[in-house]
């Protein structure tokens, strides 16, 4: 996974609620067995029409935004499906950070998972950095993990919050797994504990 | 484990009961009993071990199961389309390299993930379960833990037989008293979500509780917390008792003889205590709950089947105005009208939602004797080749071809159309299951999210309609 540090880019603003994970990427593209080349079909159906051909109101089809690295939304970002590949699509198209007033849970982790960082802040706030956003391509927000800060065009700095240990593993581009598997020890004793002699084993031979 | 006297949430006991460690800052590792796998979300996960050098630390604890690309009709062939057909040819690659117990598409078990594994045994009360699949929350109706993942998360649990996370806030919600004639699970579900919105169990696990969840069968409560996600929550529970245990004997994986007895006793242990704390209660009463039905493009946009479509001037927020307006063109609707009445295209029964023998029977008792209206395509897509299967021999599968039904095989189907069954653009479906997203069924297709009565209701009628008006005819 990439670090995350510090990264100043162009914000899309969608002024919406419950953007589901259907919008962010359709069930037809959920076919693929890799993790990337899913950003041409990020939010298909607002982007192209049947034809195929991009729709010019939809603000990723517009410039700057289509080389926008933030996104800007209302409440409820990423609610629904678990797919993993609708922060696959957000990162494919070039999406580093996601801001909204809240984000639906399984989304909100995904996103840590593939070096994208999710960032909460109050309604009215988001109002104020879409009005950035608005302002065009010299208008670029930067975003500071390290400081956990929001600088906005006119230098003025927004605090946000998150999770030291979730902070921690995108400033170093950090595996989880890596790090779960240094606790195998503990794993291996919970598994013998007792208590647990009740879960049945499933064994291949047995599934008909 | 923490011990502590303070009394705990049946979420709190089994969550403290699978704590490997605590990590400094409030991170647990959780241990996980039940891995459930299937063909879209794994591939990657699968890939991610291979490149790393990795195993599965517990392939007796991990399923696979093929569900959401298969075909519902002849089986005989191979499968057309190429993409789908790699992502299960993959899967089966996998689960053969990694020793991983699979229910093949040839199996008479193979079915959606969420309706084999209770149907199985393999989830259990007690249980944490995990799936890359957001309608995991499914198995809480056993009184597990029971949640959906993404792929990175697939791979953690694959190789470690963990995730790791944060405890939940508690939530209790209540139905109190008896529902009505015509309504169902499905109907008190949507009642839920239209009264919390559906981000209102975010970061919460919640309990179902009162009498009217209690009078509910199994299929009745996995219907319930199917549709937990589609509230924001975690995970959806329902205390395990008596209803449960009856559920559970006698299934091939679940512990038989004393080991079950003790199972049980165990299970026991797990409901709330008297006095534990819930950040968030909300009550219901279930004689105010009529049959429902969703108008707009979010499972929130629930009215009851007598209501009429909301209209943009109805709220003072712009952004919601202007969301309710999109929702209206979307869905072909004017505001204001009578939502019975409107005519459907599609009928859809089935998904991991309401695709269980009991659904089936309540979508038989109102078709029988009447037929699909002229113009309507109706199918019924089983959850599994056993409910299919138990159907045909209580003559279901009779009761809906004699009417015109489509009588399917079993996969995740037109829920989400991965398959070839799909919505055209601009079709209108009265459909099972979970999910009324803008294009979930097919590009522009328009769903309204109802119980398989409601379903069967409009199927014979071409019309949404209250299904207590066919019920009171045959009464």
């Amino acid at each position: 996974m990439d670090k995350f540090t510090e990264l100043t880019a162009i914000a899309a603003p969608m002024p919406t609620e419950n953007i589901d994970t259907d919008q962010i990427i359709p069930a037809r593209f959920l076919k693929t067995i890799q993790r990337t080349g899913l950003g041409k079909n990020a939010f298909a159906a607002q982007r192209y029409d049947a034809d195929g051909n991009e729709k010019p109101d939809f603000v990723l089809n517009q410039e700057p935004y289509r080389h926008a690295e933030i996104l800007i939304t209302y409440d409820n970002l990423g609610c629904g499906s678990s797919r993993e590949h609708a922060p696959w699509a957000l990162l494919d198209f070039g999406i580093r950070c996601v801001i909204a007033p809240s984000f639906a849970d399984i989304f909100f982790n995904n996103c840590f998972k593939n070096g994208i960082l999710p960032i909460r802040l109050p309604r009215e706030i988001c109002d104020e950095l879409m009005g950035d956003a608005r302002q065009g391509a010299n208008s670029r927000l930067t975003v500071d993990l390290e400081r956990q800060v929001i600088v906005r065009p006119n230098g003025e700095t927004i605090a946000f919050d998150v999770d030291p240990f979730r902070r921690h593993m995108l400033l170093e581009g950090l595996d989880d797994i890596g790090q779960t598997m240094a606790h195998d020890a503990e794993i291996t004793s919970f598994e013998h504990r007792p208590s647990r002699a009740w879960v049945p084993s499933i064994t291949i031979g047995t599934v008909k | 484990m923490p011990v502590t006297n303070s009394p705990r949430t049946l979420f709190d006991k089994i969550w403290d009961d699978h704590v490997v460690e605590r990590l400094e800052d409030g991170t647990c590792i959780l241990y996980i009993d039940r891995h459930l796998v299937h063909e879209v979300t794994s591939p990657q996960a699968f890939e991610g071990l291979r490149l790393s050098g990795r195993r599965v630390r517990r392939p007796d604890a991990t399923v696979a199961v093929v569900d959401h690309n298969v075909p519902t009709s002849d089986r005989s062939k191979p499968i057309e389309e190429p993409e789908s057909r790699l992502q299960i040819e993959t899967l089966e690659k996998n689960v053969a390299e990694f020793g991983v117990p699979y229910f093949p598409l040839r199996s008479a078990s193979q079915g959606i993930v969420h309706v084999v594994g209770p149907e199985q045994g393999i989830s259990l009360p007690g249980m944490t379960i995990v799936c890359g699949d957001s309608h995991t929350s499914t198995h809480g109706a056993l009184g597990s833990l029971a949640f959906g993942i993404g792929t990175s998360e697939v791979e953690h649990v694959l190789a470690t037989q963990t995730i790791l996370q944060k405890p939940a806030k508690n939530m209790r919600v209540s139905v109190e008293g008896k529902v009505g004639p015509g309504v169902t699970a499905k109907d008190i579900m949507l009642a839920i979500i239209g009264r919390i919105g559906t981000a209102g169990g975010t970061g919460h696990v919640i309990e179902f509780a009162g009498s009217a969840i209690r009078d509910l069968d199994m299929a009745g409560r996995m219907t319930l917390c199917n549709m937990s996600i589609e509230a924001g929550a975690r995970a959806g529970l329902v205390a395990p008792d008596e209803t449960t245990f009856t559920y559970v004997k006698g299934r091939p994986f679940a512990p038989k003889g004393e080991a079950f007895e003790q199972a049980c006793d165990y299970w026991r242990s797990l409901a709330s205590d008297d006095g534990a704390y819930f950040d968030t209660e909300v009550t219901l009463a279930a004689e105010e709950i009529v049959p429902s039905i969703t108008w707009g493009t979010s499972p929130q946009d629930v009215l009851p089947i007598t209501g009429s479509v909301p209209s943009s001037s109805d709220v003072a927020d712009p952004a919601r105005a202007a969301q309710i307006q999109r929702a209206l063109d979307y869905m072909g609707l004017e505001a204001g009208q009578m939502i019975a009445g409107t005519p459907v295209d599609v009928v859809f029964i089935g998904s991991c939602t309401n695709s269980r023998l009991e659904d089936l029977r309540a979508a038989a008792d109102v078709v029988r004797g009447r037929h699909v209206a002229e113009g309507v395509r109706a199918m019924i897509v089983p959850g599994s080749g056993l409910v299919k299967h138990a159907a045909e021999a209580e003559g279901l599968d009779k009761v809906f071809l004699d009417a015109g039904f489509e009588w399917r095989e079993a996969g995740c189907s037109m829920c989400l159309g991965m398959n070839p069954d799909r919505l055209t653009p601009g079709q209108r479906c009265a459909s099972t299951s979970n999910r009324n997203f803008e294009g979930r069924q097919g590009p522009g297709g328009r769903t309204h999210l109802c119980s398989p009565a409601m379903a069967a209701a409009a199927a014979v009628t071409g019309r949404l309609c209250d299904v207590r008006e066919l019920v009171k005819e045959t009464v």
